[in-house]
């Protein structure tokens, strides 16, 4: 077997989305030599997420695909940017001063003093089994790892044809498959709009889009100083875009309301939606039942930092890594960019990607990318406040709804273990319970969890996001790679 | 196998099924009206859930190795896909090739 060997890089940037894209680039554009490790196929992230080359219908053009159809599935779904990302992509893909390494899986890293940590890397698809093991020793380091989708659980939220709004996306950008004929759409954010049309454009009949924030909560974040925003005017065009389609498919959109149950045996038949309350609870006497054959149900993101806190980053009170001015995090060279250090969408993504690759690469970063940042940031508090989650959904939560979905925990045993065994701390909770110890390693239920166990006061909120291991590895890889590094005989 | 290079041909529990190229294997099942196919500890039907790769929901059985999950793995020419309860693993005992 041979030796493993630890490689030198000026500047490694983990995650090829929109900001890691970005913060590659302004390293180059800096003189640094990049390694950018992507564990998908192809860069571009959830929000730049496409089909594969091989496939004839990725002639994607100017923010529209001219996909053939297939299997009755129909029209060109949104790819707003869609220029943007390929100049991107192909600048970085023919410089030979980036190396891009596709299905680059980070599992671990180790911290050193003073200096960023190694990251450990398997090579290969997907939960494979003998990826190849490389190991990278970064001057800088650019963690960009995105966020993903947070779910509030509801009683039959893990019945089939129950997804994620992001799943939805996900099936209709990168497979052409439309989750359910008729479907409704619910949860908190404007990231329900895009989902709406996607799911239209793959032939889905969509019966409405359900906001939990009611007016109240939508004006406070969205209507105070708007003119603030103009600068984002860009990102309200697209979203007058989705809106369109809303009225074009004749999608009602209702503010205030949720999905509180899903009902059917062995796939989801029907929902019941509900009037909330201004924090959330649902209205006694507002429910309404309606035949659907899939539900897509997001309340926002949550970011991924598992790599940031084992390097040791600090993370502030929403999860999200804390930075500087120039994107540098509480661990001397490690950055980080995108939704990583905040949720905000595309466009700050960029601005940070940017800003973080020509500091990594020791460069003053251009003004203009910091002006955007600034309007964006704005943006992204606005969007917080106005779909921010009120503690009101755990009424809807019934003693017998699945809260951890690895592990099948219920509300009522939580809420039961936490009372009888007076604990409270959240380790032991959990160790008790199991719940947030399955294969999802609590990514699903954490923060749920948390704030379900949360009224007995947790001496260690936050320790969900805790995992040494950031995807799950084959035991003989690990062997391997201790074998490879030791040079075992 | 596949009859062009547009066309990914996998078994599926031992039947032949055709996807397009570069499609998941979640997305191969899922385009063919599938919507669940393990069984989580207590026996509850899975499928897609996140998407994304975070849930680990829709975990299948690829060439022999258990966990994979459906929604990130490229279908390749010939997989052999099998479903996995996790409700009789448990009980079963040993798994061939646990994960870390």
């Amino acid at each position: 077997m041979a030796e493993q060997t630890v490689e030198q890089v000026p500047v490694l940037v983990v995650g090829g989305g929109p900001a890691g894209m970005a913060a590659a680039r302004a390293a180059r554009l800096g003189g640094a030599r990049v390694v950018l490790v992507e564990s998908g196929d192809d860069l571009g992230g959830q929000y730049w997420r496409h089909l594969p080359a091989e496939r004839q219908a990725a002639r994607e053009q100017g923010g529209r695909v001219a996909g053939r159809p297939h299997r009755g599935v129909h029209q060109d779904v949104p790819h707003p940017g869609w220029a943007r990302f390929r100049r991107m992509r192909d600048d970085l893909l023919r410089d030979a001063g980036c190396e891009v390494v596709l299905g680059g899986h980070v599992w671990s890293v180790d911290r050193r003093d003073g200096a960023p940590p190694l990251v450990h890397v398997l090579v290969g698809p997907p939960d494979g089994n003998g990826r190849q093991p490389r190991a990278f020793e970064p001057a800088a380091l650019v963690l960009a790892t995105g966020a993903h989708e947070r779910t509030l659980p509801f009683p039959g939220w893990d019945l089939p044809g129950v997804f994620t709004a992001g799943a939805a996306q996900a099936l209709a950008k990168g497979e052409r498959v439309a989750v359910g004929r008729r479907v409704l759409v619910a949860g908190s954010g404007p990231f329900l709009l895009p989902v709406a049309s996607s799911l239209v454009r793959t032939g889905a009949r969509v019966v409405g889009v359900v906001e939990a924030a009611g007016r109240a909560q939508l004006a406070r974040g969205w209507g105070s100083r708007p003119w603030r925003l103009l600068p984002a005017l860009a990102k309200g065009g697209e979203l007058a875009g989705y809106v369109r389609d809303l009225a074009a498919y004749r999608i009602p959109y209702r503010t205030g309301a949720a999905v509180v149950a899903a009902h059917g045996t062995d796939r989801v038949e029907a929902v019941t939606v509900a009037r909330l309350t201004p924090g959330w609870a649902p209205v006694p006497g507002s429910a309404r039942r309606i035949a659907v054959d899939a539900v897509c149900v997001g309340h926002g993101f949550v970011p991924r930092a598992e790599l940031a806190t084992s390097a040791g980053c600090a993370l502030g009170a929403d999860g999200s890594v804390v930075v500087d001015a120039g994107q540098r995090t509480s661990v001397p060279g490690v950055l980080t960019a995108g939704e990583l250090a905040g949720i905000g969408g595309v466009d700050l993504a960029l601005a940070e990607g940017e800003i973080a690759g020509s500091v990594a690469a020791g460069r003053a970063p251009s003004p203009a990318a910091v002006r955007t940042r600034s309007v964006f940031r704005e943006f992204a508090a606005r969007l917080a406040a106005a779909h921010e989650i009120r503690p009101g959904w755990q009424a809807w939560v019934d003693d017998h709804t699945i809260v951890c979905r690895c592990e099948d925990v219920t509300a009522g045993e939580l809420r039961s273990v936490a009372a009888l065994t007076g604990s409270r701390g959240l380790r032991s909770l959990k160790l008790t319970t199991r719940a947030g110890l399955g294969s999802c390693q609590g990514r699903t239920c954490g923060r749920s969890v948390e704030e379900i166990l949360g009224p007995a006061g947790l001496v260690d909120a936050g320790r969900t996001a805790r995992r040494p291991l950031a995807i799950p590895v084959r035991l003989g890889e690990i062997a391997a790679t201790a074998a490879a590094g030791e040079d075992v005989r | 196998m596949a009859s062009d290079a547009e066309t990914v041909r996998i078994e599926v529990a031992g039947e032949p099924v055709d996807g397009l190229a570069g499609q998941t294997i979640a997305g191969i099942l899922m385009a063919g009206g599938r919507l669940s196919w393990r069984r989580s500890r207590t026996g509850r039907p899975r499928g897609v859930f996140c998407g994304i790769g975070v849930c680990f929901d829709c975990l299948v059985v690829v060439n022999g190795l258990r966990d994979v999950r459906a929604c990130q793995r490229r279908a390749v020419d010939g997989d052999r896909v099998e479903f996995q309860r996790d409700d009789v693993a448990e009980h079963a005992g040993g798994q061939e090739d646990d994960h870390g």
